[in-house]
């Protein structure tokens, strides 16, 4: 039982970056493989947050008859991600838009035919 | 407790991805994808992560949706019927998963207080930040101060990608406010968004400068004044938006950010200190480095609004020139 | 002490009537029914829930903060629920008893 206590938040984890990753390989449509990559990021911030999780601790912000912290570095480290990670998303969105004005469509199969024409 | 609370929403979300696997029509995977922003910011908060909920609440649910939309607007809300055979992703899936599993058994227990992680580096900065730089919040000083060469490279980034973003997009030219534009029929959300866009904007403030205290600083401070920016597009047409805050004014605040930044590093640089060193920047070390994080935090909020607002406007005005022709 | 417990209260009840606006959602039969599940009991457990924070604060910045959020939630989301109604209807979306005037009529006619 403790077992599953201890790695149950590692296990959902990994579930959640094989959904985002599944997405990614099967879907045809490219703005659904930006959300699944999103949701792939998204489980990575929380394998991180995992990582830095004290329990019984409390969020670092100092504050009176605390003494025990959560660590600080992954939430810095994600927090940053999180914002890059909006960045870079728009500019796959930005490139999305592109290629349907280029090719007239999004889906995957479709426009990897029209290579030629252009 | 927390742990029930927990495996609640960790579950929430594996339904929620689940469901966006199988859903076709686009615009219902982009919502479900703001419900597992909003559910993973739970998470965050519930494992203490106060800055990243705040983040990821203000991002992930808020601006990344806003996109989303603005490209289903452009390239159509279907997925079309996917020929693809399912069951080679779904073993490569599987393989992998089960190899990432397998991994997590030689980790060290959930939130155990002797992992690894929490033995080293950590306890300096939750034992020295509070003397050496003077802030409560252990996020900000990191973030800012230990790790200010980081943040100035994430920064970049944020500003590289908005460059990115309009040379793929190009702004939408400021033309003369057309008070036509917009949701004409709908007053009470024109009323309240008067209401509400003045108020964000104040919270942003807030948000900026007590980063120092308690959650917040620059990144969210950034995207919630976006956020606000982008309410007032939304329900007063984009002409208007772009007759209150110029799209070549925000090219250059985007770089001014940037440049407030590394200016921060050179000042110190000057003053005989290392890069980013702010302890040279006044007499005594701490208020050195109060001022140091002030400026950076700024430079970075500047940064983050203009970037994310240049980005909305180059996909809304995309989207503003499909619905003319 | 009885602050305390009128507090649970309050959260309780502010729980039970977010539990009732989820069901309704799931059960309700069309679009407009449905909003109207959800925004109501949202906005009664908003008050209820942040009133029952309140009592456990020390009556100090913090309530100030919550009765802030209060404010903002009261106009945001009867706000929301609004627009979306309103687009439903501009969009053409019809209520349960219209769609079923219209089959009786395409049915006599």
């Amino acid at each position: 039982m403790s077992f599953i206590v201890d790695y149950y938040n590692y296990w959902i984890v990994v579930f959640l970056m094989m959904a985002g990753f599944y997405i990614v390989i099967s879907a045809n449509n490219l703005v659904k493989k930006i959300v699944g990559l999103n949701i792939f990021q998204t489980s990575v911030f929380m394998l991180y947050i995992s990582i830095g999780n004290v329990s019984g601790g409390s969020a670092p912000i100092v504050a009176d008859g605390i003494t025990r912290y959560s660590n600080p570095l992954p939430h810095v480290l994600i927090l940053t991600a999180i914002v890059v990670g909006v960045a870079t998303t728009s500019v796959g969105l930005a490139l999305i838009v592109r290629i349907k004005r280029a090719y007239g469509t999004v889906e995957e199969n479709e426009f990897e035919d029209k290579d030629d024409l252009i | 407790m927390t742990e029930l609370i927990d495996l609640v929403l960790l579950g929430m979300l594996a339904i929620t991805a689940l469901r966006i696997i199988f859903l076709k029509d686009l615009f219902a995977v982009v919502m479900l994808f703001g419900i597992y922003s909003f559910l993973s910011a739970l998470i965050f908060v519930n494992l203490d992560a106060v800055d990243v909920a705040f983040t990821e609440a203000s991002v992930g649910a808020g601006i990344s949706t806003v996109l989303m939309l603005g490209t289903l607007a452009l390239t159509g809300r279907k997925e079309k019927t996917n020929n693809h055979t399912t069951f080679l992703p779904l073993l490569v899936v599987v393989i992998t998963g089960a190899a990432l599993i397998y991994g997590t058994l030689d980790m060290p227990p959930f939130g155990d207080p002797d992992n690894p992680a929490q033995q080293h580096v950590a306890p300096r900065y939750i034992q020295d930040s509070p003397q050496e730089i003077g802030l409560p919040n252990m996020v900000t000083s990191v973030l800012a101060s230990y790790r200010g060469f980081d943040t100035l490279g994430e920064t970049a980034v944020v500003f590289a990608a908005a460059i990115g973003v309009l040379s793929l997009l190009g702004l939408p030219k400021h033309e003369k406010a057309a008070i036509e534009s917009g949701l004409k029929s709908h007053l009470v959300l024109r009323v309240v968004a008067k209401l509400i866009v003045p108020l964000t904007l104040l919270f942003a403030l807030y948000v900026q400068f007590h980063g120092d205290y308690g959650p917040g600083g620059g990144f969210q401070a950034g995207v919630i004044a976006a956020a606000a920016i982008i309410l007032y597009a939304l329900v007063f047409g984009l002409p208007m938006a772009t007759h209150v805050i110029q799209p070549t004014l925000l090219k250059a605040l985007a770089a001014i950010g940037v440049l407030i930044y590394a200016g921060t590093g050179f000042a110190s640089f000057f003053l005989g200190g290392n890069f980013l060193d702010y302890n040279v920047l006044a007499s005594d070390p701490v208020a050195g480095q109060h001022i140091g994080i002030i400026l950076i935090e700024l430079g970075v909020g500047v940064t983050v609004f203009a970037a994310m607002l240049s980005i909305f406007y180059a996909f809304a005005g995309q989207a503003e020139r499909a619905n003319i022709q | 002490m009885i602050l305390e417990s009128i507090s649970t209260i309050l959260l309780i009840l502010g729980a039970f009537f977010s539990l009732t606006g989820a069901i309704g959602l799931f059960r309700f039969p069309d679009f407009f029914t449905r909003v109207h599940a959800a925004s109501v009991t949202d906005s009664i457990a908003t008050i209820l829930i942040i009133f029952g924070l309140i009592l456990r604060t020390d009556f100090d910045l913090v309530t100030v903060k919550l009765l802030l959020i209060l404010v903002f939630l009261l106009f945001t989301s009867p706000t929301a629920s609004h627009a979306l109604a309103k687009s439903a209807r501009h969009g053409g979306l019809l209520t349960l008893p219209e769609i079923r005037a219209t089959k009786k009529e395409d049915c006599s006619s």
